[in-house]
């Protein structure tokens, strides 16, 4: 800002430039709070997982193996994101974009197994009104789920915007509050697999 | 068939025609919103109003209009009060008021809700709105777009819950709408929907309003201006809005949850298949707990800059009041079990909560002896905003002792759910956090609009406030302790209740004695605006950034970005400028980058009211347009990038020099 003129020469990007490091700040914040909404689902999870009034414990309802491979997806998801920041990062378009389709197919995987599991609880009576426990498993992995499929449609913008402009500051500053969320919702669901899943299972 | 799609449960039936003080209430609104719509079509002002209110992102107007609505809302919510004083004042013995009980009890719950979240949080982001990127010598804050879309999703939060006075009914359950009874099985029609909706959209505007202003305070600071040489009243909204952040989303899930239980037959807090109502219980008040310090912690950082402004001396332990101030956001998140000791949780868990509060009283102590240090021998003005502060000093001493008594779980046993409670809480909450935003409104008026509000005025309301406030409140801790539970619509004679419910409802007359002269201060002032015009752009003798600059501020704020080496920044300025003489070299001036206005935020607003109001009435069309205008205004906004422009150095002179 100290020369009006050259600032304005760089054009309206020279913003984003010094604005980068607030706004990438405030996205942590919002990663933050997001982080309280999922341990207070967490903790309405510690407290009514038990509760299955009558039911069949949770541990009963679920297929390890199955979701074993439904957490490869999601892990393997952040690992083709974190290829396609590289890519970003060498300004390579084609890349870029293709890395995030492969990480787009991985995290719609996730998202279909996830469903898939839900409608065979459901089919079989295990809704999410047959109990406290149920009630709480389904809104704490379903949360997760709807952030992973928001996630998903977030990333189809992003595709479609980086492929109808090239890679420039806006592009990379989005690209990378989309992976700080990615890899979030990833960490999140590690939190989601070890209690409900492997603890349950215990 | 297509009926439900369009309206879902919606019919003419939701519309009370039968009860006159509801339709009465009804049209008085209908005629206040038509005449102000009527007047700006008069006028042909809706296209000023959309370029200039209703789509900017300038901080400062978005900080009056925040307080706008927090004044037409302090209206609601006072004549809620104003019903319940005079039910409670003639319903004894055989008579039986003039309220039926299902109508008291909304008016309750309405009070409650509408007092904290439309009234108090708007006031709060209001005044944070208006100072702080003026007080840390920044040209807006970090997110502006962010900043109008959360005032419009506080506004249609406000909006649904005065719309559901005449469209169907209010909640009936009290300001927190405990479960089991605002679950389905007990409050089967819209009222606890209205109650979600209006505050889970307003919550998240709050939400991200924390975001906002944390970041803007941690990364947009002048260059001097280190952590320890903020002014108080950052640091106290630092901390409140990291209190938002932690809290809110508590909020969130918890309303979220009582949702699942209402619309998808979840059973989180049910009686039967297993579920917890204590469990809200503890959710709500983890959220709860920390939002009474998010709404007066910034009252406390007002408090700080008006005592030192008018005693003429800096603040007194600047540095015990930061630490202070931080203890009591960490302590403010170990103490929410104290609102419901008498719940069962034993005998040690409710010691600790017991004397986690006790321990919140000490940073609290700390504040109010460095507030008297300051005026010990200060020249103190006993202007209106100094007014305001010292009878907060004494008040809220008070308001926290009956606290710290409370705190006592054998004592709370015995005044649980009494009105003792609600004397104190409106103790805290009048005195402390009202007392203080209005302090807040006076001390920063002239900042914002050019000119001084009324004094004589002023200091009418505040007599009528404070002595009315004595009146309404010191007679409900007698009654408590005489065993009046609260929430009552009605007693028998025999209780000896009554004389003390005359003298409060008498109290309340004082308060709308107050109300009205702050109305006519205002109108007074305005009138006569050119002759209170603060022309130095510094009318108290300010000691922090934001006098630096002309009233009203710019649009840009700040010509120049300010550098500073001490705490009292301006003060330390003009000291320096008292001794080496003003400075006669011409100022060469720069253009200034700054936000595009722009309506998306308002425009999404708008759509999730619409999805609100579909969601409370059940109807699939309101729904699914207003998610679908949500996200389509939203990511349309993504393929825009012309968002900024340069203000050019020639305006920025003109202004300069017409100032």
């Amino acid at each position: 800002m100290a020369d009006a003129s050259t600032t304005l020469g760089h054009g309206e990007h020279s913003h984003h430039h010094n604005m980068d490091a607030v706004d990438v700040f405030g996205f942590w914040i919002y990663i933050l709070s997001d982080c309280l909404l999922f341990a207070t689902l967490f903790a309405g999870y510690a407290v009514l997982h038990n509760n299955t009034f009558g039911g069949p414990a949770l541990k009963e309802l679920f297929s390890l193996p199955y979701v074993l491979l439904e957490t490869m997806f999601l892990l393997a998801s952040s690992f083709t994101y974190g290829l396609a920041m590289i890519s970003m990062y060498r300004s390579n378009r084609q890349q870029v974009l293709g890395w995030l389709m492969i990480t787009f197919l991985f995290g719609l995987s996730f998202v279909v197994m996830e469903v898939n599991e839900f409608v065979k609880l459901y089919m079989e009576g295990h809704s999410w009104h047959s109990s406290a426990a149920m009630t709480s498993f389904f809104s704490l992995v379903g949360t997760h789920g709807l952030h992973v499929s928001m996630g998903l449609v977030w990333m189809a913008i992003m595709m479609f915007q980086v492929a109808k402009y090239k890679v420039n500051p806006v592009m990379s500053r989005r690209l990378t509050y989309l992976g700080l969320f990615w890899h979030f919702l990833d960490i999140v669901w590690i939190f989601l697999f070890t209690i409900v899943y492997l603890m349950g299972a215990i | 068939m297509l009926e439900k799609f369009i309206f879902g449960n919606l019919t003419l039936d939701a519309i009370p025609f039968h009860v006159p003080i509801i339709m009465g209430a009804g049209a008085f609104m209908a005629l206040a919103v038509l005449a102000v719509l009527g007047t700006i079509t008069y006028l042909g002002k809706w296209k000023y109003l959309w370029t200039e209110w209703l789509t900017t992102i300038d901080h400062k107007k978005i900080g009056i209009m925040y307080i706008i609505l927090a004044f037409v809302m302090l209206l609601r919510g006072f004549s809620d009060a104003v019903m319940m004083r005079a039910q409670q004042a003639i319903a004894v013995g055989h008579s039986y008021g003039y309220l039926p009980p299902e109508h008291y009890d909304q008016i309750f719950t309405a009070h409650g809700v509408i007092m904290i979240f439309f009234m108090a949080m708007p006031l709060m982001f209001g005044l944070l709105n208006l100072a702080v990127p003026l007080q840390i010598g920044a040209r807006d804050v970090a997110f502006p777009y962010l900043n109008s879309l959360s005032l419009w999703l506080t506004v249609v939060g406000a909006v649904l819950v005065n719309l559901s006075l005449v469209i169907g009914k209010f909640a009936a359950t009290g300001w927190l709408a405990y479960p089991p009874l605002s679950g389905l099985a007990y409050s089967p029609d819209v009222g606890v929907d209205y109650y979600i909706w209006a505050l889970q959209i307003s919550g998240i505007g709050s939400l991200l309003s924390g975001i906002n202003f944390t970041t803007t305070i941690l990364k947009m600071r002048c260059p001097g201006m280190t952590l320890m040489k903020m002014p108080v009243f950052t640091w106290t909204a630092l901390c409140a809005m990291v209190l938002v952040i932690l809290a809110f989303p508590v909020l969130t899930v918890t309303l979220g949850m009582l949702f699942l239980d209402r619309f998808f037959d979840m059973h989180f807090f049910t009686a039967s298949y297993g579920g917890n109502a204590m469990m809200y219980v503890n959710l709500i008040w983890a959220w709860g707990h920390p939002e009474v310090y998010i709404l007066i912690l910034p009252a406390f950082g007002i408090f700080s800059e008006v005592v030192a402004t008018f005693s003429k001396k800096p603040l007194f332990g600047y540095p015990s009041m930061v630490w202070a101030t931080i203890a009591i956001t960490f302590l403010s998140f170990i103490v929410w079990l104290h609102h419901f000791f008498t719940m069962g949780a034993g005998a040690n868990v409710n010691a600790f909560f017991g004397i986690a509060t006790m321990i919140i009283a000490v940073p609290t102590g700390v504040k109010i002896f460095n507030w008297l240090f300051t005026m010990y021998r200060g020249k103190i003005t006993f202007s209106v905003p100094m007014l305001w502060t010292t009878g907060f000093i004494s008040t809220f001493a008070i308001g926290g002792m009956t606290g710290v008594l409370m705190s006592v779980p054998a004592v709370d046993f015995q005044v649980h759910n009494s009105v003792f409670l609600v004397a104190h809480f409106h103790n805290v909450i009048i005195g402390g956090v009202v007392f203080g935003y209005f302090a807040g409104v006076t001390y920063w008026f002239p900042k914002i609009f050019g000119f001084k509000l009324n004094e004589t005025l002023g200091k009418c309301a505040f007599w009528c406030w404070i002595i009315g406030f004595y009146l309404a409140f010191i007679p409900l801790y007698a009654l408590g302790l005489m065993g009046m539970t609260r929430r009552l619509y009605h007693y028998s004679a025999e209780t000896g209740w009554h004389p003390f419910l005359i003298v409060a409802a008498i109290g309340t007359c004082f308060v709308a004695l107050g109300v009205a002269f702050q109305i006519a201060q205002v109108l007074v002032s305005i009138k006569n605006r050119k002759a209170y015009r603060d022309v130095t752009g510094d009318p108290w003798d300010g000691r922090t950034l934001e006098w630096s600059i002309p009233s009203p501020a710019p649009f840009y704020n700040f010509a120049f970005t300010p550098e500073v080496s001490t705490r009292d920044a301006f003060w330390d300025m003009k000291e320096k400028r008292a001794q080496e003489g003003p400075v006669t070299q011409t100022p060469i001036y720069q253009d200034i980058h700054m936000p595009k206005n722009t309506g998306t935020g308002f425009i999404i607003a708008m759509f999730s009211g619409v999805f609100g109001f579909g969601m409370i009435w059940h109807s699939p069309l309101m729904i699914s347009v207003g998610l679908l205008g949500m996200a389509v205004t939203w990511i349309a906004r993504s393929f825009n990038f012309h968002t900024d422009y340069y203000v050019k150095a020639a305006e920025v002179a003109r202004v300069e020099t017409q100032a």
